[in-house]
């Protein structure tokens, strides 16, 4: 990475910041221009911040502050995850003086495109951790209770385990994947929540499943314990949304903030699903 | 209903590594647990931690650590304002909790042959802390969201998440019935009947405006039981931590692994040296914690790393820079591979905020507010080893019955300065020890949460409708803006009550807040709308900053001494200045009176109660159980620390009636 240049030649005295709004689900979006004071060392969470005071456009307007999502602000929780200048990636770690490096004139906010708009820049991603249960993304423990120490675990392992671990379900990869296409369901009249909540996972379990859950599914079947549900695993990705919904289109790996090796993940489970189905075939 | 025929109703309150230790331990006990959460719980704070957890362990074991050792260093490191009891019952849980993680899949570092690698930490000379590169509590918490996530699949938890905790459900006898929350899309409120809640909210550094906590961190959820009745303890105790690196919106953490790993804390000898760190001899650097500390080096306690780069920079005028206050943290010394398998995720935090490789070029950092040592009052039963009697209903019961508070907001775990990766520790800890406390506290109630009569969850409900009305609606005239609050408090409360605290300062301090408070009262929203409304969902949090800010302000203010973090100039214990060793141990004694005649006066737990007529804490003091580990001088680095150290031990030694020296087991 390079340094920041020391002297950012003709640094703006204000920056224009155009923001695209919803005011709730299946409302029409709207862009609205605003213009805050540069300071230096900024990022997009503190000029969402200075917006959030001021509430006012560049028209002198008086507005609504504009809603995101955000939370620990150093790029390890991804809540504020948005679609900046064109591309995916956190606000937290979006710098501002970088962002003049891509486009001098405004910084564009918009919310991700793949999930159903709540407001403004929030969305919501329930979708992409009701993925995490259909592939079972856990260690089948046997009880918390005091039991000893686990498996020895070699270095190369926690070493290969490590980076697919640090998934924090940002969503970039979903965001930018051909093949994950946006559900957005509205609750009928007369639909109890229980059974709205059962036909949005219904529908989900159809739809693609998603490179971060792929990967975590190779995660625990790398694990001594985790691959007690191996099988159950490659079943979820053998099925209708699995591993044969991905295009091959590798944008995944090349948005992931934490360069996690998703496409690596995924060609793994390829190989993986195939033998189990030949396994399967055999068995029968 | 006989509450112990059906499974115990359980509301938990944040889900941080406590509240999801909680949540995961009371599913494998039965329960029923509706976790409320204001973020996803995979975004929870805890995902901040980074170097890692303590327990001590075979090789430390071999070196002649024990679980009593790390009791020492943990009651030693703050300042015996430690409950001793619930510390012994966490070291001595310690190894059993990183062996269950370990099962539960967290990928630790391992050693060439496969073993769980450990590292050291500040304020103890063993290498107690195993860690997950450098995101431990992300990785942590991870582990604990996949087994909740596992039992939210079979149906024993609920997860309510985007809901904002609003207050708890009382009955006439004051005993908490459940809570009240509010969907944070849909703006809907309502009532959460329960045996038991658990509050599992963290601390609360958003009161100083820009802190290393999240933006979740406003310690509310706390202060909403503290404003019904709940004691709130030891507010003023506030670790500021020595290393993060300053930003526009957030003061971002540097590990203290990065002292860990060999990391050196220095400035140039010449202030402001124009030259490039690099170039910079070694001759003309001052390696200053070294130099003053060369037992412990750069892994002296956190409090006292972050004095002494204050002073660096405050007192001393050797700050790297000459507009912004910093000095270096050079890992450069060390090699690349090294550094990207131990250390690889906060150096990419700081590559990315920073724009420079720390690989490369030493790092710039400055102390910041990381962590709330102090936190509701909560209870315990002491069992007869000296450590905590499993399952007791009372064990970290709050001041309010059925209410119970767990990891960073409750009170006993840290004293007065809290060592790191203790914290990750006291998270899990309490939320897996207080499981079968609270199913046994709810097995004893004769009316469980399916009683709790319709009219009591309605008259909740309807008060915090009344309050979120109001604030909506009930300000039209007024310029009150909740955010620009926010930064006036934010910037007060750093001022004064940070690393130097001076009483005419927290005076004024006082009288300011509280004229913050009656603005923060009156606030008028831009955002009046009845969706995903964030304004009036921070104007709560922020108008519920201020009865904690208060009992902060108020406890730092009555407590004239210098304990751990809590640090006032005026009262400081003078070092020895004599070199006639006549005089010397006259000093030494006339030191040893000075510190017993302290301790008598101020060895307690500050115990805040709100007033809510007059709106301001009412501070009690109540004994700290310092049972097992008798309290002695902290004398790190201390100029005549071994005349102190000398007369101190005789004393104890004459005490207790034989010649052990206090403290070693």
């Amino acid at each position: 990475m390079i340094a920041l240049e020391p002297s950012i030649k003709n640094r703006p005295e204000f920056i224009n910041v155009r923001v695209r709004r919803q005011d709730g689900p299946g409302q029409k979006p709207y862009w609205e221009l605003h213009k805050i004071k540069y300071e230096r060392e900024m990022n997009v969470i503190s000029v969402l911040q200075r917006i959030a005071a001021q509430a006012t456009t560049v028209d002198g307007k008086k507005v609504t502050p504009v809603a995101w999502d955000c939370g620990c602000l150093e790029e390890v929780c991804g809540a504020c995850t948005m679609v900046i200048n064109g591309r995916v990636r956190q606000s937290c770690s979006a710098l501002v003086d970088r962002l003049f490096e891509e486009n001098a004139d405004e910084i564009v906010l918009e919310p991700m495109t793949k999930f159903p708009v709540l407001r403004d820049l929030m969305v919501d991603r329930s979708r992409l951790f009701k993925a995490l249960e259909r592939v079972e993304g856990w260690v089948p423990v046997d009880s918390y209770y005091n039991l000893g120490p686990g498996e020895r675990i070699s270095r190369e392992d926690q070493e290969r385990n490590y980076p697919l671990s640090q998934c924090m379900s940002c969503g970039c990869c979903l965001e930018a994947c051909p093949q994950f296409t946006k559900i957005e369901l509205t609750r009928q009249e007369g639909e109890t929540e229980e059974a709205f909540e059962a036909r949005k996972k219904a529908e989900y379990d159809e739809a693609f499943v998603g490179p971060h859950a792929i990967s975590q599914a190779m995660l625990f079947n790398n694990h001594p314990t985790g691959k007690a549900l191996a099988a159950e695993r490659l079943e979820a990705l053998i099925g209708p949304g699995g591993i044969s919904a991905c295009g091959n289109a590798q944008n995944c790996v090349a948005v992931c903030p934490k360069e996690i090796p998703l496409t690596t993940s995924i060609a793994r489970a390829g190989r993986a699903t195939t033998l189990h189905a030949i396994k399967k075939w055999f068995d029968r | 209903m006989a509450a112990s025929t059906q499974p115990a109703r359980v509301v938990v309150i944040g889900g941080g590594l406590a509240g999801l230790a909680s949540a995961m331990k009371l599913a494998e006990l039965g329960s029923k647990v509706d976790l409320i959460s204001l973020t996803p719980v995979k975004r929870s704070h805890s995902v901040c931690a980074q170097g890692g957890i303590n327990s001590c362990n075979d090789q430390t074991r071999q070196l002649g650590d024990d679980e009593w050792k790390h009791l020492d260093d943990t009651v030693y490191g703050g300042d015996f304002l430690n409950h001793q009891p619930p510390v012994k019952e966490m070291a001595f849980w310690a190894p059993k909790v990183i062996e269950l993680m370990d099962r539960l899949g967290v990928p630790f570092n391992r050693t060439g042959e496969g073993f769980i690698d450990r590292r050291r930490f500040g304020g103890t000379l063993y290498k107690r802390t195993a860690f997950a590169g450098a995101t431990t509590g992300q990785q942590l918490l991870y582990a604990l969201d996949e087994q909740v996530r596992r039992q939210e699949a079979a149906g024993a938890i609920n997860k309510f998440e985007f809901w904002d905790f609003l207050g708890l459900i009382q009955d006439e006898t004051g005993r908490c019935r459940g809570a009240v929350a509010q969907n944070m899309n849909t703006m809907e409120i309502r009532s959460f009947p329960a045996d038991a809640v658990v509050v599992a909210t963290g601390g609360c550094g958003l009161i100083y405006g820009r802190s290393t906590m999240s933006v979740f961190c406003t310690g509310s959820a706390a202060s909403r039981c503290f404003q019904v009745g709940a004691k709130y303890a030891n507010a003023e105790f506030i670790q500021v931590h020595p290393t993060a690196i300053p930003g526009a919106d957030k003061l971002r953490l540097m590990s203290e692994s990065a002292r860990g790993e060999g990391g050196r804390v220095w400035v140039p000898r010449t202030p402001q040296d124009p030259r490039s760190p690099r170039d910079i001899p070694e001759a003309d650097r001052y390696y200053f914690l070294e130099e003053r500390y060369p037992e412990y080096g750069n892994l002296v306690p956190r409090d006292i790393a972050t004095r002494e780069i204050f002073d660096i920079c405050v007192n001393e005028g050797l700050s790297v820079e000459d507009d912004r206050m910093c000095v270096y943290l050079d890992l450069t010394h060390i090699e690349r591979s090294e550094l990207d398998r131990k250390l690889g995720g906060i150096l990419e935090i700081y590559e990315k905020f920073q724009g420079v490789d720390p690989r490369d070029e030493p790092m710039k950092i400055f102390p910041a507010v990381h962590y709330s040592m102090g936190g509701l009052w909560a209870d315990y039963v002491k069992s007869a080893d000296g450590g905590l009697e499993a399952g007791a209903p009372r064990n970290h019961m709050t001041s309010i019955e059925g209410l119970y508070a767990i990891g960073e907001c409750d009170y006993h775990y840290h004293g007065a300065n809290r060592l790191g990766a203790n914290s990750l520790l006291s998270c899990i800890f309490t939320g897996l020890f207080t499981g079968t406390s609270i199913v046994n506290y709810a097995a004893s109630q004769k009316s469980g949460a399916n009683d709790v009569p319709q009219s009591l969850l309605d008259a909740a409900v309807k008060a915090q409708q009344d309050r979120h009305d109001h604030l909506l609606n009930g300000n039209k005239d007024s310029d009150e803006n909740p955010y620009l609050i926010h930064q006036e408090l934010g910037d007060i409360m750093t001022r004064v009550a940070t690393v130097v605290r001076k009483n005419d300062q927290l005076q004024e301090a006082i009288g300011k807040v509280d004229e913050l408070h009656e603005r923060a009262m009156r606030v008028n929203l831009a955002d009046t709308g009845a969706w995903t409304n964030q304004n009036v969902i921070f104007a709560k949090a922020l108008q519920d900053m201020f009865p904690i800010a208060k009992a902060l302000l108020r406890g730092a203010l009555q407590r004239d001494e210098c304990r751990g973090a809590h640090f006032k100039p005026d009262f400081i214990k003078p070092p020895l200045t004599s070199d006639d060793p006549v005089e010397r141990r006259r000093q030494a004694e006339a030191w040893c009176d000075a510190f017993q005649e302290n301790n008598e006066k101020y060895l307690k737990s500050t115990i805040a109660t709100w007033n809510s007529s007059t709106n301001q804490p009412e501070l009690t003091y109540e004994d700290v159980d310092t049972s097992l580990i008798p309290p002695r001088p902290r004398l790190y680095g201390l100029v005549g620390a071994e005349a102190i150290e000398e007369v101190w031990n005789e004393r104890a030694a004459a005490l207790a009636g034989n010649a052990q020296p206090a403290g070693s087991h």
